[in-house]
């Protein structure tokens, strides 16, 4: 059968509606009261952007929500979105001394959102480029997290910054595939704007390879930089993978951003394959939507899922259920729509998965999500930048430091840099990368930590994320998938 | 940009934020790093003949989870050299040309006033500031407080250091005194340059009810210390007010006392200070407070209008006057916003067996079910009659803006306690009659 809306459009909104709501000035000030003022905070260290978390939370106390947005957009430009979507129960919020102190973790996600929230409310531009640019141009691929990070970092360097993308509207995943209920896609394209403010240029529906060329641009720009994010799920090589109702998860979430939330097409009895963190966002908007049944189906067990524990917990309140050890072997349909997913158990030995002999069986489904992880764009970039080096992974080689590819004048950063991570990395790869660019153009060495020195002496912060991070055992575990 | 340079008594500074006298301004090395925080100008711990200190010398009030609400201590002046202190003074001075270093001094005799004053200007300091505040230890040898709290002795003092003084001289006033007022006016007579205030009050802080010895202690026995920190800022700024206020002392006011953050430092200039000294905060966090602080001053300016801190400083004074002077007429009541209520009570209790009996417990059923407005829990209302506009519910709730006080028109014109004893003696109005 076809897939239809399941909900009416109150139902949507309220199941849809912000896990987290913004604080009032009150709860921020209270909240904002519990922080210790750390010096040298482990959260500053487990921060990927290294945001000067307690002085930005200091001022939320004392009542200067705009400088505390001043600390943290000049240390992450999109502080905003990240206060929302950020895994800071394995990021700040996990290192937080207050968590050991009183179990409690302070919420500094929360109380970035309201700072950022305040400046973006009351029209308050607290980012400044120089008005007199330094002649030189970059030309930016990709107007997702690292595309965003890069350019607002070199428009404050004094650079002329131009930023393509194929989709009509910036923010990439930002926009297009967070889950809902934790960020509107709102927010995202704000920050885009705020970015235009500092005087990027962006030019949409401009494809790399088809109306701009690497030759171009090269030509053009004196750098370039690669923020083109990973492609299309993976393909999971069964028959039946082509009906219509066998869809990429993100496509999904896509939907659920671009068109009004009741009028979202969800199956009663949705299959999701894979059990990392966008298959979670997946099952559980789904569930949201109306499914009676969203399954996550995973080939190995729950001790080796990639989403974060959190997550896993988020996905069981919603009523999700989940099939560890069982991999799709045939997708089936009747009447031109899928019906069924054929089954088979799994067993893990010595770390490799072996399908169980006889073991397969049939469940019904009539939607079914693909996150299975997406494609790396090698061959893809290979074609766009030939000689441009691509490791084992399908992740483009850079220097850590400067994210300079061994093309001299093309740079990277996010995903296609490192294969998949949190729009955080993304934004501080991006910003590296500028960092990196700027020192290229200066013939300079790229110089020290993000943010200036707020510790009272030359010596710097010990410890910043940018550059010395530190890891709490989950993301500890989750880095080493 | 607002401009946060000030010219104070002839010392400039590129911002109005000075460390204190104490601890944080003791060696060169911590004014390097202070300066490089961002402060913009340090006073130097007081300089004097070296002193011993005993080991256990701070304690602290700490209030309900928050701690160093009030922090006390029984340190005295420098314990080293007056030659070091003075070497790194000058070290300090040539790396930081732009920054104000002031010379705390405390000696006894007119001839070491002499010989420090001019040692001060030798090694580059911008000024000078007399401690007549230290009220422990030194005291007793009749210096710091036992000079503050004498005008007489004080005004013969400041005499003695201006026969001397080349560079400008502020005189740091002790708060325990009965009008510090008399003080300032004291220092103005003898033509000190300018005041600060205020030192530290004499306190103890807590009572161990194990060892019946109060912290710090001392192997056993305990002493009076100094109090400071956020909880003597109200008394700071009165003090401060009273002599920005007074024609008779007329002199550039130094502002210090649980000085925290940008808000804090605004209340000082606000009140007559030009430039204000931090200590406590300090030693809680370190000298990268002062981010803050030269932000938000910053911001604050700006989004008032004020061009630089002078035009700011002072904006309050004469907003305080003689009690005679106030509206017998103004009328405000308190007004309980029924959305934001949650039904503590504390108003309730609080009026009524602290103050005036204004507020009735009532049947919630009008006001609509809600947070604190369940059957059968009456809520608080107030009789707004009979409120006297005390403010005391409006302090007590724990709700930001759920009580109001919200002023009423009474339709009378002004009158002053003053008007009224005019009026009354010239039978023009009748007496107010009692409460019953």
């Amino acid at each position: 059968m076809p897939i239809q809306p399941l909900v009416d459009a109150e139902t949507a909104a309220k199941n849809m509606a912000e896990k987290k709501p913004r604080y009032t000035p009150q709860e921020a000030s209270i909240e904002a009261n519990r922080c210790l003022f750390c010096y040298d905070a482990p959260c500053i260290m487990a921060c990927p952007t290294g945001i000067d978390i307690p002085s930005f939370i200091k001022k939320i106390a004392i009542g200067n929500p705009t400088g505390s947005a001043r600390t943290i957009l000049t240390a992450n430009v999109l502080g905003a979105s990240c206060a929302r979507v950020c895994p800071t129960e394995v990021l700040c919020e996990g290192a937080c001394v207050v968590l050991d102190l009183e179990g409690d973790p302070v919420k500094i996600g929360r109380l970035q959102r309201y700072a950022t929230d305040h400046v973006f409310e009351h029209h308050i531009d607290v980012l400044h480029a120089p008005a007199k640019k330094n002649g030189r141009k970059i030309a930016v691929l990709g107007a997702g997290p690292a595309g965003l990070g890069c350019a607002a970092e070199l428009a404050q360097l004094g650079y002329e910054v131009t930023v393509f993308d194929k989709k009509k509207a910036g923010g990439g995943l930002n926009t297009y595939g967070i889950a809902y209920y934790k960020m509107r896609p709102e927010i995202s394209l704000e920050e885009v704007e705020m970015i235009g403010r500092l005087g990027v240029e962006f030019r949409y529906e401009k494809e790399i390879g088809q109306s701009i060329t690497a030759a171009e641009l090269e030509k053009d720009y004196d750098a370039i930089f690669l923020g083109l994010g990973l492609g299309g799920a993976n393909r999971l090589n069964i028959p039946g993978e082509d009906w219509p109702e066998v869809v990429d998860a993100l496509d999904f979430i896509e939907w659920i951003h671009t068109r009004p939330l009741h009028e979202v097409p969800v199956g009663r009895r949705v299959a999701v394959l894979g059990c990392g963190n966008t298959a979670i966002d997946a099952a559980t908007q789904a569930k949201r939507l109306g499914a009676e049944v969203a399954t996550i189906i995973y080939r190995r067990g729950a001790d080796d899922m990639p989403a974060y524990g959190f997550e896993y917990e988020l996905a069981k309140n919603d009523g999700a259920t989940f099939l560890f050890h069982t991999i799709p072997t045939e997708v089936m349909a009747e009447n031109g729509h899928v019906h069924a997913l054929r089954l088979a158990r799994t067993e893990t030995r010595n770390g490799k998965v072996s399908v169980i002999e006889g073991s397969e069986h049939t469940e019904t489904f009539d939607l079914v999500l693909k996150a299975v992880g997406q494609e790396k764009q090698a061959a893809f970039l290979e074609k766009i930048f030939p000689g441009l080096k691509i490791d084992r992974k399908g992740r483009v080689e850079h220097n850590a430091e400067t994210m300079q590819t061994n093309l001299p004048q093309v740079f990277v950063g996010g995903d296609c840099a490192n294969g998949g991570r949190e729009v955080v990395n993304a934004v501080a790869e991006g910003k590296k990368a500028a960092r990196g660019i700027h020192a290229m153009l200066t013939k300079q060495k790229v110089d020290g930590p993000v943010q200036p020195s707020r510790y009272g002496s030359k010596d710097g912060a010990k410890g910043s994320g940018f550059n010395h991070p530190i890891r709490v055992p989950e993301l500890l575990a989750a880095m080493a998938q | 940009m607002a401009d946060l340079s000030i010219n104070f008594a002839g010392i400039k500074a590129p911002n109005p934020f000075w460390v204190a006298s104490g601890p944080p301004s003791n060696t060169a090395y911590q004014s390097h790093r202070a300066f490089e925080a961002g402060w913009g100008g340090v006073v130097w711990k007081t300089i004097g003949d070296p002193i011993v200190n005993v080991s256990s010398r701070y304690s602290a009030l700490n209030l309900g989870g928050q701690r160093m609400v009030g922090f006390n201590n029984i340190e005295l002046i420098s314990d080293r050299s007056a030659e070091t202190n003075f070497r790194e003074i000058k070290e300090v001075k040539e790396r930081w040309p732009n920054h104000a270093v002031i010379a705390s001094l405390m000696v006894d005799t007119r001839e070491r006033w002499h010989e420090f004053v001019k040692r001060s200007a030798d090694c580059g300091a911008d000024g000078i500031e007399l401690n007549f505040g230290c009220p422990h230890g030194m005291c007793e040898r009749g210096m710091g407080s036992a000079v503050g709290q004498n005008p007489e002795v004080a005004e013969t003092i400041v005499g003695w250091v201006m026969e001397a003084a080349t560079i400008p001289v502020i005189v740091k006033l002790t708060p325990n005194i009965t009008n510090v007022v008399y003080a300032a006016r004291a220092a103005r007579r003898a033509g000190a340059d300018a005041i600060s205030l205020i030192n530290t009050i004499n306190s103890i802080t807590n009572v161990n009810l194990d060892t019946l010895t109060p912290e710090p202690s001392v192997r056993g026995l305990s002493s009076h210390g100094g109090y400071c920190g956020p909880a003597v800022k109200p008394i700071a700024l009165n003090m401060v007010q009273s002599c920005a206020d007074d024609p008779d002392v007329g002199l550039p006011i130094s502002g210090i006392g649980g000085i925290g953050n940008w808000r804090d430092a605004a209340e000082f200039l606000a009140l007559g200070s030009l430039s204000l000294q931090v200590c406590t905060a300090i030693m809680h966090y370190g000298f990268r407070i002062v981010e803050d602080m030269n932000e938000g001053l910053s911001d604050y300016l700006d989004a008032k209008g004020y061009k630089s801190v002078g035009e700011f400083s002072g904006a309050a004074v004469k907003s305080i006057s003689d009690w005679k002077y106030l509206d017998l007429h103004y009328k405000r009541v308190a007004r309980i916003d029924y959305d934001k209520c949650i039904g503590c009570n504390l108003c309730y209790i609080a009026c009524e067996d602290g103050a005036h009996q204004c507020i009735d417990l009532v049947d919630a059923s009008p006001y609509g079910l809600g947070p604190g407005r369940v059957p059968g829990k009456p809520v608080p209302k107030v009789r707004e009659e009979d409120c006297v506009g005390c403010n005391l519910c409006s302090i007590v709730c724990p709700v930001d803006n759920c009580i109001t006080m919200t002023d009423i028109d009474t339709g009378r014109e002004a009158m002053s306690w003053n008007d009224y004893q005019t009026k009354l003696a010239k039978g023009e109005t009748a007496p107010i009659p009692a409460h019953p």
